[in-house]
């Protein structure tokens, strides 16, 4: 098993690149942004993502996808990145999808994984309420009533919370964390938008009272299934972070290479170089640990939540990294809105505090490894 | 049979062999550096195992996997040789030979070397018969290494060596030495230097260990008065040694930064609440400490991450020549890091210079090996090219920024 990619998948790589670069560029996302956009996403895009078969890359043959895993997921997520693509993959094809694969009863799988699959439909996972994550902390009520169940609480940065048709909802049952499919439409279900700082959006979601009958819990699982389609949304966060790293350093080494003051190539300065240096080496660290947590997840999912901690730990850190040094190396510039380095650091701000920030995976490790 | 077949059968047998060959004691995690086996002419094996265990490697060429069996090497394929480093370290195998020849020289004079050199050599390295120290920095050429000035006088069938070197690692224990020389000191400082072998006992070599803050004498300065060097003992041509030993740099820059890696260090966490306990919930018992230490354990896993990526990337001939600086630099930066917060999951009881022998403590600091160790890591920075030049090389040859 390898840390490279396969010729398969370098494949996939070469045709995102040239999809997302042409189709959904760092240029649409500032234009739905500035037209504040309601959907926050292309539906053309989205839908034409979704003919080539990247929507469903993850789900399995069966109910319609490409069956293919983590791996895939990564190269898909490194492109999105590196143009900041405005699609909601990430909450649907990825966490979703994962989570009702590993323990949606048969009817919901079919119900939802081909609908995914295709992109006409968009699932996403609420899982967190406060304002850091804290999964083990769920706190929405799940009640018994009847022959079904009564959900009440509030569910917060929801990821394409405000466009999603079904709501997987994280809850509190008496017997531990349980796990929801829950249609937009049921009576009792707020959402409202909240556009982010990245121009992507999320939701806050609030169920007043919401009757789902028995069959509406996922049957495959609470805490542990919840960790594990976490962890796989976790590591195609890592990616589209060494994405946004990647993207944002080689326009920066290319900016060194042709601002000149003193009379020189600011790229002749030491005091850049080393510095330029270090950041190369600390996304290549990323990169490392990310192919690593994908291929964890790949061939056991069970045993991969340390290298994905690993992972998401340092994809954030290195992202955080490269965004500041690309903006301190342009000056000036590297503050407007002219340029596009605003948008890649918010974007890596949010995705560092989705699914948990590397503080959040740092403290996972240490209880992970007993101290 | 296909591929994967032979392979599997390959660990099998591999298997086989290592648990009927490999003796019980040398399964047994290495506690530091008085484990290491270094070979040599008058080389002093600490049991008769570690002895016997160098013998049978050796006989296999199981020391140097990879090289061809006329040189004294195991002649396995890149797959086989990653087989039989997996299965030993399943059985926990130590290294039998720990070895500049195998590090540095060999792969040199596999590149370099002429028929006899290597016929005379490898085989030699090999089993561990020869140990080897390296000749490269002088007093005046550190960092700007081109700038050496040991001549060596042309005198027909052999060079006249004189001049001085320092910071060689073990050459008061080392029985021949690999040198950079300049023998043409009127060319540009690049082009003037040769790369000659010469046995440590020749005439005119002499040593003198530095002692370093560490309290040890892991480096020496050396010597060389009228030195006499056989001109086969040249390595490539007259002139093209900077060639050999850029060459040899990339091979010396991948040891130091996978030091932390070979000795397999314990988990720093696990190690810290031993040493400092743990509160009510079970987490270490110092929170800015073990912050600290997650941080690390995750850049720890990513190094060895790159590692690992990086030698599949060699053998896939994708790697790119000047990486071994990047893997250097923060090899080096990560095992000064280590030491730093073992000295602080220590404490005092680090400090223990001398051990008196009565406390637990004394004991435990063991004549202060872990100070000595954090001291010593300091020098990973600087040996083998600092820091600083690695990002230099980095920033030109991989990133190809402008400037000299």
């Amino acid at each position: 098993m390898s840390l490279l990619l396969n010729e398969e998948q370098s494949m996939l790589r070469d045709s995102a690149r040239s999809f997302l670069a042409e189709n959904a560029p760092v240029a649409q996302l500032r234009r739905l942004r500035d037209s504040r956009d309601p959907a926050g996403f292309a539906g053309n895009t989205w839908a034409a993502f979704a003919d080539l078969g990247y929507a469903g890359v993850a789900v399995a043959e069966a109910h319609g996808g490409a069956g293919l895993g983590a791996v895939e997921v990564g190269v898909l997520m490194e492109q999105i990145g590196r143009n900041l693509s405005a699609l909601p993959f990430l909450a649907s094809g990825v966490v979703a999808a994962r989570l009702l694969q590993s323990a949606g009863s048969a009817a919901q799988q079919a119900a939802w994984l081909p609908r995914i699959a295709r992109g006409e439909a968009i699932a996403t996972l609420a899982v967190d309420e406060g304002i850091k994550h804290q999964p083990e902390a769920v706190a929405l009520r799940a009640a018994r009533h009847g022959g079904g169940w009564r959900l009440s609480g509030s569910k917060s940065f929801v990821p394409d919370g405000h466009v999603a048709s079904l709501l997987l909802v994280a809850a509190r049952a008496d017997d531990g964390v349980a796990l929801f499919a829950l249609p937009r439409d049921t009576p009792g279900v707020q959402v409202e938008r909240t556009v982010m700082a990245d121009a992507h959006n999320a939701a806050r979601v609030v169920l007043l009272d919401v009757a789902l009958p028995d069959d509406a819990r996922l049957p495959g699982g609470g805490a542990a299934a919840l960790q594990q389609a976490l962890d796989f949304g976790r590591a195609a966060a890592a990616a589209e972070l060494l994405g946004i790293a990647d993207e944002v350093f080689e326009r920066t080494l290319d900016y060194l290479k042709q601002r000149r003051q003193f009379g020189r190539l600011i790229g002749e300065f030491q005091a850049l170089q080393h510095r330029a240096a270090m950041l190369y080496v600390d996304i290549e660290l990323a990169r490392a640990a990310l192919a690593k947590a994908l291929l964890a997840l790949d061939t056991a999912p069970q045993q991969a939540a340390e290298a994905v901690a690993i992972a998401k730990a340092k994809c954030g850190s290195a992202a955080t990294l490269a965004v500041q040094e690309g903006v301190q190396m342009h000056g000036g510039m590297g503050m407007t809105d002219q340029l596009d380095f605003g948008l890649f650091m918010q974007r890596a701000r949010v995705l560092q505090e989705l699914y948990g920030d590397a503080g959040w995976h740092m403290d996972r490790l240490a209880r992970m490894r007993g101290y | 049979m296909s591929e994967t077949t032979s392979l599997e059968s390959f660990r099998a047998e591999t298997r086989a062999w290592l648990e009927a060959n490999c003796p019980p004691e040398m399964r047994q995690p290495l506690r530091g550096e008085q484990d290491y086996c270094w070979g040599g002419r008058n080389a002093s094996f600490q049991s008769e195992a570690q002895r016997l265990w160098l013998q049978r490697l050796g006989e296999r060429g199981w020391t140097v996997p990879t090289w061809p069996r006329d040189y004294g090497g195991g002649g396995l394929t890149a797959e086989q040789a990653q087989v039989l480093q997996q299965e030993m370290r399943r059985l926990n195998c130590r290294p039998a030979l720990w070895s500049f020849g195998i590090w540095m020289l060999g792969p040199a004079l596999l590149k370099f070397g002429s028929e006899a050199q290597k016929r005379e050599h490898l085989p030699k390295i090999a089993r561990g018969e020869i140990r080897w120290c390296q000749g490269y920095s002088e007093p005046n050429a550190g960092s700007d290494l081109a700038s050496l000035q040991t001549r060596a006088e042309d005198r027909g069938d052999h060079y006249r060596v004189n001049g001085q070197k320092i910071w060689t690692s073990y050459a008061d224990q080392a029985d021949w030495i690999f040198c950079l020389v300049r023998t043409d000191s009127a060319a540009k400082k690049h082009t003037g230097i040769s790369f000659v072998l010469f046995d440590m006992a020749t005439p005119g070599v002499s040593t003198r260990p530095i002692t370093l803050i560490s309290g040890k004498s892991p480096f020496c300065e050396t010597f060389f008065d009228d030195v006499r060097v056989d001109k086969h003992n040249l390595v490539g041509q007259p002139g093209g040694g900077w060639d050999v030993a850029k060459y040899l740099l990339t091979h010396e820059r991948e040891m130091i930064g996978a030091i932390g890696e070979r000795a397999q260090p314990q988990p720093l966490g696990a190690m810290a609440a031993q040493s400092l306990g743990r509160d009510a919930t079970g987490r270490l018992d110092d929170p800015q400490l073990r912050a600290r230490i997650a941080e690390f354990e995750v850049d720890e896993a990513a190094f060895r991450a790159l590692l690992q990526r990086f030698g599949e990337q060699a053998r896939a001939g994708q790697a790119h020549g000047a990486f071994s600086s990047a893997l250097k630099y923060y090899g080096a930066e990560l095992n000064k890091r280590r030491h730093e917060l073992i000295m602080s999951a220590l404490g005092s009881g680090a400090l223990i210079w001398e051990s008196a022998g009565g406390a637990a403590e004394d004991a435990a600091s063991n004549d202060g090996a872990a100070a000595r160790d954090w001291l010593r890591s300091k020098a990973n920075s600087i040996e083998g090219g600092t820091s600083e030049v690695q990002l230099n090389v980095i920033a030109k040859r991989i990133l190809e920024l402008p400037g000299a």
